[in-house]
């Protein structure tokens, strides 16, 4: 294995310093410097942790490969470093830069420690796959993050969409639209409980016109949800159930028999006014 | 005889996001088969309650779709695979409320009546495999 005979790890430990200033010095030159995102102080700080992590890394573990246990303090600061950037609004390309960046410094520094040409050649590549592979680390980083970020926002807007209205002094409605998963019924389900106990209402209408498919699973929050909502005081009816949907529920063997179930919202509407002790008078 | 199989797709079943997406092939595939809106229903209702089965109960797995023409007959398929626990007690499972997991215990008993053809192979300690059809 190459990584063995290698110099890098004696000549990055002899020339730390000078590294390091000539690596912050391109850095703040360069055009994907932010300014704007990140302090020069800040740039420093990393930059140093970097550079030191990396001496010592090469020290202890292989050159041509950074999954290793010796590599660990490393991929951890890249993580910190990737999460940290992509939060203020560095994109990929530019964290990934900063590990790129080292390339010239450390490119020159190779080229006057080493005579032989040969030797600087393998020298140099060695060099260069393993900032490439650690530039990459913290793409792969910046990728998970946006996920997450992604993740946190659907998440955010699964509350968004289902809000509990209030049809009529004490009848709360709750249209659910769209699939109804676990995470989903969960947010859903505490929402009116706690709209329920926000208003006193006594009756909540459940409303699943826009949910595709109700199987089992679905079923079974529903039930979870009428029997909590009686705990709190208030009598639920699912309104919405299409007929191809009734017609399934009943092969899938759900019992909704102590539920009050409605074909729609209005329905649904007219029964909790009746039983809320309002009168109705169909205007002609 | 080999059922000709006019189109099949493999689909994963390791997330609750898998068993959406199957949900929605067969939703589509069933329009494009000519499905009245209770049998598009039945069959995606089906799917994911084996799908479901799949993943809490076998581990995870994987679901192949056929969409079938046989003659002047057209079907959906659906086989579903997993490397789990396997299922001891196949009528045990297939009764209405049996449940090792906290669920209804309706998912098995409903999807074979949602279903033309319904069938169970299963081996402890080796895995699951559930298939079911629907004919138009
Ligand atoms: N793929 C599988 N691997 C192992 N066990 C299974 C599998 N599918 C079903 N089972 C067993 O069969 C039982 C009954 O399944 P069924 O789908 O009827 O009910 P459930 O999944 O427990 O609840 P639900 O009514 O929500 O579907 C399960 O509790 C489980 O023990
Ligand atoms: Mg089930």
């Amino acid at each position: 294995m190459k990584g063995t005979s290698s110099r890098l790890a004696e000549i990055i430990a002899k020339h730390e310093q000078d590294l390091l200033a000539q690596w912050i010095k391109e850095q703040t030159s360069a055009v994907t410097q932010r300014p704007d995102l990140m302090s020069e102080a800040e740039l420093r700080e990393q930059s140093r942790a970097l550079l030191n992590g990396i001496r010592n890394a090469v020290q202890r573990g292989r050159l041509d490969d950074i999954t290793g246990s010796e590599w660990e303090s490393v991929r951890e600061l890249l993580d910190e470093v990737s999460r940290g950037r992509a939060r203020t609004g560095f994109s990929p390309t530019e964290t990934a830069m900063f590990v790129f960046s080292l390339k010239q410094p450390l490119f020159s520094r190779l080229r006057a420690e080493i005579r032989e040409p040969e030797a600087l050649a393998d020298e140099l590549w060695t060099a260069s796959v393993l900032l490439d592979k650690l530039g990459l680390y913290t793409t792969e980083v910046s990728q998970k993050s946006r996920e997450e970020v992604i993740l946190r926002q659907q998440q955010d807007m699964l509350e968004l969409s289902t809000p509990v209205v209030e049809l009529w002094d004490g009848v709360l409605a709750l249209p659910l639209i769209g699939t109804l998963d676990s995470a989903r019924t969960q947010v859903v389900m505490e929402n009116l409980l706690q709209k329920i106990v926000q208003t006193g209402a006594g009756i909540a209408i459940v409303d699943i016109t826009g949910v595709p498919t109700v199987d089992t699973l679905v079923a079974q929050h529903l039930l979870k949800t009428v029997a909590a909502a009686r705990l709190m005081g208030a009598d639920c009816i699912i309104s919405g159930i299409r007929p191809q949907i009734a017609q399934t529920i009943v092969h899938l063997g759900v019992d909704l028999g102590t539920v009050t179930t409605k074909a729609t919202l209005a329905a649904a509407f007219v029964v909790a006014l009746e039983r809320s002790g309002a009168t109705i008078s169909k205007g002609r | 005889m080999a059922m000709p199989v006019v189109k099949a797709e493999r689909c994963p079943v390791r997330s609750g996001d898998n068993v959406v997406r199957i949900r929605q092939i067969v939703r589509q595939w069933t329009v494009e088969l000519g499905f009245s809106l209770v049998d598009q229903t039945k069959i995606v209702t089906a799917a994911s309650e084996i799908a479901r089965n799949t993943l809490d109960h076998g581990g995870g797995g994987e679901a192949l779709v056929e969409s079938l023409s046989e003659g002047g007959r057209r079907g959906l398929r659906l086989v579903f695979t997993d490397k789990g626990p396997g299922i001891e007690n196949i009528d045990q499972a297939l009764k209405d409320g049996f449940t090792t997991g906290g669920g209804l215990g309706l998912g098995l008993g409903g999807a074979r009546r949602l279903s033309s053809e319904f069938s169970i192979e299963s081996r402890t300690g080796e895995g699951t495999c559930v298939t079911l059809t629907r004919w138009k």
